[in-house]
C-alpha cells in the first residue's frame, strides 16, 4: 500500500478530463478484465459467507433459538449486538448523503455512492436480526407490522421495540430510493458507454428513460434535496430510537440518559470506519486515487476523532452515572462487571479500541498513513462491536437479584451467523463494485467542473489542474 | 446513438407501475378477504357426516335438549359429543330399520365409536371451556348460530380470533340476562330460552333473543342494553381489565 500521496485541497487529483473521470469510474463495470484475482478472493469469500448465513438461518429457523447462547437473564445477546453493530455501521452513508449534501460538502461526491451502498447493505444485514431473533420469522410479520389481522391483534405501540420496526423500515426505504435515484443518471453514462448488448438492455431499463434534458436535471435536484431534507432527521433518530431500546427499560447499565446522543455518534463513528475500511484498498486496487483523494481520507480521519471523541465522553459518563448515582446496582455493575470480573477484558478492550487508538490521528501524520488509518478503522470497528457487546449481554448478565445472575456464552452458531452477515456484506459490496458505478460520476463531473472554473469558493484550489491548461477536445465527451 | 427501446417502452412502464400500482393492493386486499370469507372459514358451509344427523329434526321438531347428547357442556370444558349408546337409547326403538342408520348399529355392534366430522374446533394452544360461558348465561346460539335449524350442521361463526376478541374486549355488548324470568341462573337461561322459542314461537322473544335464535346477533349497541351489560358483568364478577390477556385462552 503506497503511503505517499501528497495532501493539498484539491479534490480530484491527476490529469483529469470530463471523459477520463466517467471512464476511470465506469471502465470497473464495462471491462470485466479490470476484476482480477483480488476481486475473485474477496467475491468468494463473501459467496462462503452467505452460504454460512443461509445454513445458520435455515438450521435456526428449524431448531430455534436455542443453538444460540441466549439464556435467562441473558435474552438479548449476539442476535441484538449485531443488529445494532451493522445498524450503526449504515450511519456514515446517510450522514454523507444528506446532512453533506444539505451543507453544501464538495468533498462528499467521491465517497457518497460507495457509502450509500454500504448503508444499504448493513441495513439488510441488520433486519434479519429481529425478524430471526424471534425464533419464528414467519410470525415475527404480525407481532412487528401493524396489519389489521384475522386475530384482532396490534403490536404494542408504546414500545420501543415497535418504534424500532417504523425507525429502520423508513430507513431502509429512504437510503434505497435516494440511493436508486442518485445511480439513475449514472445508469444512463453506463447505458451510452456500454458495448454488449445485455448491459445496454439493463442500464436503459434501470435508468427509466432518462435523457439528461434541462428538466430532467431539475427535477432530479429537487428530488435529491427533498429525499436529502428526509433523510437528515434520520440520521438522528434511527440510531435514536435503537438506543431507547435499552435506555427506556430498567436494566442495569441500559437506564442511561446519555445512550441516544452516544449511540448516534457511535453510528457515525462505526459507519466512517467501515466506509475507509473498504475504500482503502478499493481506491488502491481500482486505481480511483485521482478520485478519493488523500484530503478525502484526511477529513474521514477528522469524522472518525470526532465521533470518537463523543463516543469516549458518553463511556466516561457512564462511569460518572455509575457513582453519582448512589445506586448500588449501577456502582456493583460499573465497579464488579466492567472493571474488574469476568468481561472486564472486553471493557478493556472497548476502551482501548475506541477510546485510546482513534487518539491517533490528533496526529496529521497518522492520518494521511493509509496503513495507519486502515487499521485504526479495523480497530474502530471491532471497538463499536465490543461496545454493544459490553452494554447488551453483560448488562444483563448482572441483576437486581444476584441469584439471577448468569454468565453468557456464546455457541458456535452466533459466530457463525456472526460471520455469515459479514460474508453476506462482502458478498453484496462485490456485487456492487462489479455491476454499478461506485463512484458517483456526474457529481464528479460537476466537482471537476468547479475545480477547473474555480468556481467553488468552498474548496480553493491551489494547485492548477492540468486539465484546465490541457481542456480535453470536446468531441470526446460523451453528453450527460 | 440508435434507441434501444421503442417509444411504446414508455407506456409499458407506465403500464407496468400502474400495475403494480393497483395490483400489490389489489392482491392484499383480496388475501385479506378470502380469509375472512366462508372459502376460509366454512361459516354457513354443511359438512358431510357419517350420518346425515340433523339439529333441526331433533332439536327443533322433537325438542330434545342440548344436554341430551352434549351432556357435558355445563360441567367441562368440553361439550362432549354423544355416544352411540345415547343414540340407541331411541334408535333401537324407532327407525330402526332405516338404511341411513346403518353406520350406527353398526358402531352399537362391534363398539366403535361412529367417526363424526368436527365442525366447531379451535387451534391446539387455545383452551376453549364450555362451562364458564354457559354459567355466565351465553346462548350456545351466540357462538355456534341457529343450531335448532340446521339440517346438516354448519359453523355459526368464524372462531377466529378476532371474532372471540369482540366479546372478550366488551363483553357488556354480549352478556345478558332474560328479564321476564329474573328467577333464572343464568346457566338455567339459556336453555330455557329454547323452551320459551318453542312454547312462544319467535313473536314471544325479545328482539335480541329472537336475532340470537336466528343466529344473527352481533352484539348490541343498545345504550341501555350495553348499561345493563355492564351492570351483569359487574355482578357475574367478570374482570374486564383480564379477560382479553393472552393467558386466559393461550395457557
Amino acid at each position: 500500500m503506497a503511503n505517499k500521496e501528497t495532501l493539498n485541497n484539491v479534490l480530484i487529483t491527476g490529469e483529469n478530463s470530463y471523459a477520463s473521470v466517467e471512464d476511470s469510474i465506469g471502465r470497473l463495470i464495462l471491462k470485466p478484465q479490470l476484476h482480477q484475482r483480488g476481486w475473485w478472493i474477496f467475491f468468494f469469500i463473501g459467496l462462503a459467507g452467505t452460504g454460512l448465513l443461509g445454513v445458520s438461518i435455515t438450521w435456526l429457523v428449524y431448531q430455534g433459538v436455542g443453538i444460540w447462547g441466549n439464556n435467562q437473564p441473558v435474552a438479548w445477546a449476539f442476535d441484538i449486538v449485531n443488529f445494532v453493530w451493522w445498524i450503526g455501521i449504515g450511519h456514515a452513508g446517510t450522514l454523507i448523503s444528506a446532512i453533506l449534501l444539505l451543507f453544501k460538502q464538495q468533498w462528499r461526491n467521491s465517497i457518497n455512492r460507495f457509502a450509500e451502498a454500504m448503508t444499504i447493505f448493513a441495513v439488510m444485514c441488520a433486519g434479519l436480526y429481529p425478524l430471526l431473533h424471534t425464533g419464528r420469522p414467519w410470525v415475527a410479520i404480525f407481532w412487528l407490522f401493524p396489519y389489521p389481522n384475522i386475530m384482532g391483534m396490534w403490536p404494542q405501540f408504546r414500545s420501543a421495540l415497535e418504534w424500532d420496526v417504523f425507525a429502520v423500515s423508513t430507513y431502509f426505504t429512504i437510503s434505497l430510493v435516494f440511493w436508486f435515484m442518485g445511480l439513475i443518471p449514472d445508469f444512463a453514462t453506463m447505458r451510452d458507454r456500454s458495448r454488449n448488448k445485455f448491459g445496454k438492455i439493463a442500464f436503459a431499463i434501470l435508468s427509466l428513460g432518462w435523457r439528461g434534458s434541462n428538466q430532467h436535471w431539475h427535477r432530479y435536484e429537487q428530488a435529491n434535496m427533498l429525499l436529502a431534507g428526509l433523510s437528515t432527521p434520520l440520521v438522528l433518530s434511527v440510531h435514536t430510537i435503537v438506543s431507547y431500546d435499552f435506555a427506556i427499560s430498567t436494566v442495569i447499565g441500559w437506564n442511561v440518559t446519555v445512550f441516544p446522543p452516544y449511540f448516534v455518534a457511535g453510528a457515525v463513528f462505526a459507519g466512517f470506519a467501515m466506509v475507509m475500511n473498504f475504500l482503502i484498498p478499493v481506491r488502491a486496487y481500482y486505481g480511483l486515487k485521482d478520485l478519493v483523494t488523500i484530503r478525502h481520507i484526511d477529513w474521514m480521519c477528522k469524522i472518525l476523532l470526532a465521533t470518537g471523541m463523543i463516543v469516549f465522553y458518553g463511556y466516561i459518563l457512564e462511569v460518572f452515572y455509575g457513582f453519582y448515582s448512589g445506586n448500588v446496582f449501577e456502582t456493583a455493575l460499573t465497579k464488579d462487571w466492567r472493571f474488574n470480573g469476568p468481561y472486564s477484558g472486553y471493557y478493556w478492550a472497548l476502551i482501548l479500541c475506541n477510546g485510546i487508538i482513534p487518539q491517533l490521528f490528533w496526529i496529521p501524520k497518522m492520518r494521511t498513513n493509509l496503513l495507519v488509518v486502515w487499521l485504526v478503522s479495523f480497530v474502530v470497528g471491532i471497538g463499536m462491536w465490543l461496545e454493544r457487546f459490553v452494554i447488551i449481554p453483560i448488562s444483563l448478565t448482572n441483576n437486581y437479584l444476584p441469584a439471577s445472575n448468569k454468565m453468557y456464552y456464546p455457541t458456535m452458531w452466533d459466530f457463525m451467523m456472526f460471520g455469515g452477515t459479514i460474508g453476506f456484506f462482502i458478498f453484496l459490496m462485490m456485487l456492487f463494485l462489479r455491476f454499478l458505478p461506485a463512484i458517483n460520476i456526474f457529481e464528479m463531473k460537476d466537482l471537476l467542473h468547479k475545480v477547473i472554473n474555480d468556481e467553488s469558493k468552498v474548496e480553493p484550489t491551489v494547485e492548477a489542474m492540468n486539465s484546465k491548461m490541457n481542456p480535453t477536445p470536446a468531441k470526446e465527451e460523451v453528453p450527460a | 446513438m440508435a434507441q434501444i427501446f421503442k417509444p411504446s417502452a414508455n407506456h409499458i412502464t407506465q403500464a407496468t407501475l400502474m400495475g403494480l400500482a393497483i395490483g400489490v393492493p389489489t392482491v392484499w386486499l383480496a388475501i385479506a378477504a378470502l380469509s375472512r370469507s366462508p372459502a376460509n372459514t366454512k361459516v354457513n358451509v354443511p359438512l358431510n357426516q357419517p350420518i346425515p344427523f340433523s339439529h333441526q329434526h331433533h332439536a327443533w321438531e322433537l325438542g330434545i335438549d342440548c344436554r341430551y347428547c352434549h351432556t357435558s357442556v355445563e360441567k367441562s370444558s368440553y361439550a362432549g359429543l354423544p355416544a352411540t349408546e345415547t343414540c340407541m337409547s331411541c334408535h333401537s326403538q324407532i327407525w330402526t330399520n332405516s338404511p341411513l342408520l346403518e353406520p350406527v348399529r353398526q358402531s352399537y355392534e362391534t363398539g366403535t365409536p361412529i367417526k363424526w366430522n368436527l365442525v366447531n374446533k379451535v387451534p391446539d394452544f387455545v383452551h376453549f371451556n364450555h362451562s364458564i360461558h354457559i354459567s355466565r348465561g351465553l346462548n350456545c346460539n351466540t357462538c355456534h348460530g341457529p343450531v335448532q335449524h340446521m339440517q346438516i350442521t354448519y359453523k355459526g361463526n368464524s372462531f377466529q380470533m378476532q371474532w372471540c376478541l369482540e366479546c372478550h374486549r366488551a363483553p357488556d355488548r354480549h352478556i345478558y340476562k332474560d328479564e321476564t324470568r329474573p328467577d333464572l341462573q343464568p346457566r338455567q337461561q339459556v336453555f330455557n330460552l329454547y323452551w320459551k322459542y318453542q312454547t312462544t314461537g319467535l313473536d314471544g322473544l325479545s328482539e335480541r333473543e329472537r336475532a340470537l335464535m336466528l343466529g344473527t346477533f352481533n352484539g348490541t349497541d343498545n345504550p341501555k342494553e350495553r348499561e345493563a351489560g355492564k351492570q351483569l358483568v359487574k355482578d357475574y364478577g367478570i374482570k374486564v381489565q383480564q379477560l382479553a390477556d393472552c393467558s386466559v385462552c393461550h395457557y
